[in-house]
């Protein structure tokens, strides 16, 4: 080893041996491989709480336990609702997702839009589709320029009921 | 949250236009700085090949060419990089590719491929000028009144010698030895270096274009074929500067009486391009040969991806495909250079021509590779952003292209000063 | 072979082989799973059902910070129309985020194509999302480790990790994946992590009116969904790529890709 050839070899050692102490104080300690192996799942482990951690923002359970967040205080309007025609649909699909409601936001902003309504209402040619079975109506013809809710109740949508 | 939602820009937006059924998130992520990258890998790889048919196989005839690629394949060494990191969404974070290196990913080789291979051509650019390093440092030493460019200078050539200041012959042929031998380490290196490029596409199996286990030996031999053109093609527009500084006593180094005249310089140009460019025929006999197997095979097999391939390939991209890069960028060179009474300036045509069908086939592997839906029922247009109206506009447009594509030869300026790519040795001179 | 040595290898293999026999007399499919709390997330998606209002689009952009304007979703629903002279035309505008209010095709760069009613044969609408393969291609191509598989069967992806090179968007051959405009990195459904970690369902089939999303833990055979995962002839997309996907689809046709 007495060469100088083996100079260079040197330089390249002792980058290496730079590029490692630095690597030991940059990488995380928790970077490990999970259940799948290093092909699928070598990562960081606590991103895994990472992602738990993100704030729930809408409440309402759909429909196993149907609208049961909702229920704990509009637990009379809740069950009326829920033998309507539209008990199938979540509250917060219209009503907006409830974050931390009733303390933060106080108050609930509903979407009241004639587009909402068109998304399920919008009559579609589709004879082998579910949506076939939706009422529905032109939307370049029935009503123009109003919106559904002044006509229908959304919570009772039936017109021969209002 | 919604309310920030309207002057956000969805990366690929401002160039892609979709064209029937594009899923959603579809848009072509990949664009000019990744058909820059592997041109620019290429490169590298094909300038380092070139002088290792010097090094390696001892072809006398391409000493002088070959001690200029080296030095021009170390200045294009860091422009590989630039595109890459160009592109990132995360260009800070790039080291963290060096830190946890994921192996199963054909990037993840990158970090370790790339600084070996760097380390390797620094090495062999060592042996090849360390007697020069000592005698610089030593004149420097000698000299009686220096300024500080020299004080400056002197110390860089001490450093660089690495405390080796013996230049005995015994020495100096050891140096030669261990040249040969990084030489020869280099080759598959600086293959795996670009060969893992075509790797980083062809393992693509989302995407029928790319996925094909040709395409890191169809991207070797383009490689090659890009390398040596350019450096023929550099190293000619050099070689007339020269000659003009030669003639006209222009440089410092042509007031020198042994300095090379302008004869001499027109002598060793034709012989070098001359040898050369029947390499880069050999080497674009090869690529051209897999790109049509490749071609071929697809549309003989007639999997699902032709239907929509054939018309990317035969109708939307034809004329980039056909025209611009095998009639323009293949086969007209080709006959310039095989027909009879080749000259220079022919064959410095040719190989502009060249340097152009490479980069049309890296535009038409990457940018066509993502002109069609991943539901094979619609197409996306990608429009080269040219006028920069942001940061991502102008990373990922056509200055952004030009900005990697001039470095290397503002790079190649600063190293010359330090490893002079044409220096005569002055033990050859006697010969 | 000696006899001595043929019948003491007989009595070896009699032996060996009757361990487990005699295990598979006791398995109970309940009791091993009881004993083998493990959980393993799964999709499926009954294409009949869906009627292609978007609610799912809506609700998951909102719930996990998807700026709502931006054209990138982490879940979104295609609609199919075949005609009867057969030919098929597709499209999600905006990923169905406003659902489909209106019979013309978006056939993209502001064109459109309007079907007669009368010549419309079979129509239907796919709801996508990431399938959280078994074997991710996305995940196998990460140079850095910030995208990979939970343990429990969930593809995430590591926001203070990710470089943003984007190969594994080029690599997933749904498209699931896209840059996220604000974060700056690979995005995509996280299966709503946050939400099915606390025994909440993801936001996508909470808002479905229709039942055409539902979620289950595919090694609790007790789960309803699971029992139609195991039990009915479901499909998964594009299965040639061997990914193993664990969304599934009840209603297929060939041409969803």
């Amino acid at each position: 080893m007495k060469s100088h050839v083996w100079r260079p070899l040197f330089v390249v050692i002792v980058l290496l041996v730079v590029i490692l102490v630095f690597r030991l104080f940059y990488v995380p300690n928790d970077f490990q491989s999970g259940e799948y192996g290093f092909m699928y799942s070598f990562h960081r482990a606590s991103n895994e709480g990472e992602w738990k951690a993100m704030p729930v923002k809408y409440r309402d359970t759909g429909k196993t336990n149907m609208h049961e967040y909702c229920g704990e205080c509009h637990g009379d309007e809740v069950k009326v609702r829920n033998e309507d025609l539209h008990g199938i649909i979540a509250c917060e699909n219209c009503h907006g997702p409830a974050y931390n409601h009733p303390e933060d936001p106080e108050k609930l902003v509903i979407d009241r839009s004639r587009g909402l309504c068109l998304r399920c209402h919008t009559d579609l040619p589709y004879t082998t589709s579910e949506r076939k079975r939706i009422p529905g109506i032109d939307p370049k013809e029935h009503n123009v320029d109003e919106e559904c809710v002044s006509c229908h109740n959304p919570h009772n949508p039936r017109l021969e009921e209002m | 949250m919604l309310e920030q939602a309207a002057h956000l820009v969805v990366h690929g937006e401002a160039w892609t236009v979709k064209e029937l059924f594009v899923l959603p998130n579809e848009y072509i992520y990949w664009s000019i700085q990744i058909v820059m990258y592997p041109f620019m890998t290429g490169l590298v790889a094909g300038a380092f090949v070139l002088s290792s048919l010097y090094h390696v196989f001892h072809v006398e005839k391409l000493k002088e060419i070959a001690k200029f690629s080296l030095v021009f394949s170390f200045s294009l060494l860091p422009v590989a990089m630039m595109p890459l990191l160009l592109h990132l969404q995360q260009p800070f974070r790039g080291i963290n590719v060096m830190m946890t290196p994921h192996f199963t990913s054909a990037i993840a080789a990158f970090g370790i491929v790339f600084t070996t291979y760097a380390c390797i051509v620094a090495t062999e650019l060592w042996f090849v000028y360390r007697a020069y390093f000592v005698t610089t440092a030593l004149e420097l030493k000698a000299k009686a009144n220096k300024g500080a460019i020299d004080t400056f200078r002197q110390l860089l050539f001490s450093v660089l010698t690495l405390g080796a200041w013996d230049i005995s012959k015994e020495a100096q042929q050891k140096d030669h030895k261990a040249c040969t031998k990084m030489a020869a380490i280099g080759i598959p290196v600086a293959c795996f270096l670009h060969g893992y490029a075509g790797f980083i596409f062809g393992s693509v199996k989302a995407n029928a274009l790319w996925m094909t286990p040709l395409m890191p030996v169809i991207f070797i031999c383009s490689a090659v074929v890009s390398g040596i053109a350019l450096c023929i093609l550099y190293y000619v527009v050099v070689q007339e500067a020269r000659k003009f500084m030669a003639r006209r006593k222009l440089a410092r180094w042509a007031k020198d009486p042994s300095a090379p005249t302008a004869e001499q310089l027109e002598g060793a140009k034709k012989e070098e391009v001359e040898i050369t460019s029947n390499y880069l025929m050999y080497f674009m006999i090869a690529a051209i040969t897999l790109e049509i197997l490749d071609l071929i095979f697809r549309g003989y097999t007639q999997v699902k991806s032709w239907d929509i391939l054939r018309e990317v390939i035969m109708e939307r991209d034809f004329i980039k495909i056909f025209v611009l890069q095998y009639g323009l960028g293949n086969a007209l060179p080709f006959l310039m250079m095989v027909l009879p009474g080749r000259n220079v300036r022919r064959t410095t045509i040719a190989c502009a021509l060249v340097l152009f069908g490479v980069f049309m086939m890296r535009w038409n592997v990457v940018i066509g590779g993502q002109a069609f839906s991943l539901s094979f029922a619609g197409f996306m247009h990608y429009h080269l952003p040219i006028i920069p109206h942001d940061m991502e506009t102008f990373k990922e447009g056509l200055f952004g292209a030009l900005t990697v594509m001039t470095t290397p030869f503002v790079l190649f300026y600063f190293l010359n000063m330090i490893f002079p790519a044409f220096m005569v040795d002055k033990e050859d001179a006697q010969h | 072979m000696k006899r001595r040595d043929f019948l003491k290898k007989t009595i070896m293999v009699v032996a060996g082989a009757s361990v487990p026999l005699s295990a598979l007399d006791l398995v109970d499919p309940k009791e091993v799973l009881a004993a083998n709390p493990d959980i393993h997330w799964a999709f499926l998606i009954d294409t009949h059902k869906c009627v292609g209002c978007g609610f799912c689009v809506k609700a998951c952009k909102t719930e996990n910070d998807i700026p709502f304007d931006a054209k990138v979703t982490r879940t979104w629903v295609e609609r199919y129309v075949y005609t009867k002279d057969d030919r098929r035309y597709v499209d999600s505008p905006d990923g169905a985020l406003y659902g489909y209010t209106e019979s013309r095709i978006d056939l993209g760069q502001g064109n459109f194509k309007e079907i007669d009613p009368a010549n419309v044969g079979k129509a239907f609408f796919v709801p996508k999302l990431c399938n959280h393969c078994e074997t991710p291609p996305c995940t196998q191509v990460c140079p850095v480790g910030a995208t990979y598989k939970t343990d429990d069967g969930v593809v995430l992806v590591d926001r203070s990790w990710c470089i943003g090179c984007g190969y594994c968007i080029m690599a997933c051959p749904y498209g699931a994946r896209f840059f996220h405009p604000v974060e700056k990195v690979a995005d995509k459904c996280t299966f709503c992590y946050h939400r099915i970690t606390k025994g909440l369902e993801t936001a996508c089939v909470n808002a479905c009116p229709f039942g055409a999303r539902e979620m289950c833990n595919i090694r609790d055979i007790n789960e309803p969904t699971t029992k139609i995962i195991m039990n009915q002839r479901v499909g998964v997309l594009k299965d040639e790529f061997g990914t193993r996907p664990q969304a599934f689809y009840i209603g297929l046709a060939q041409e969803v890709r």
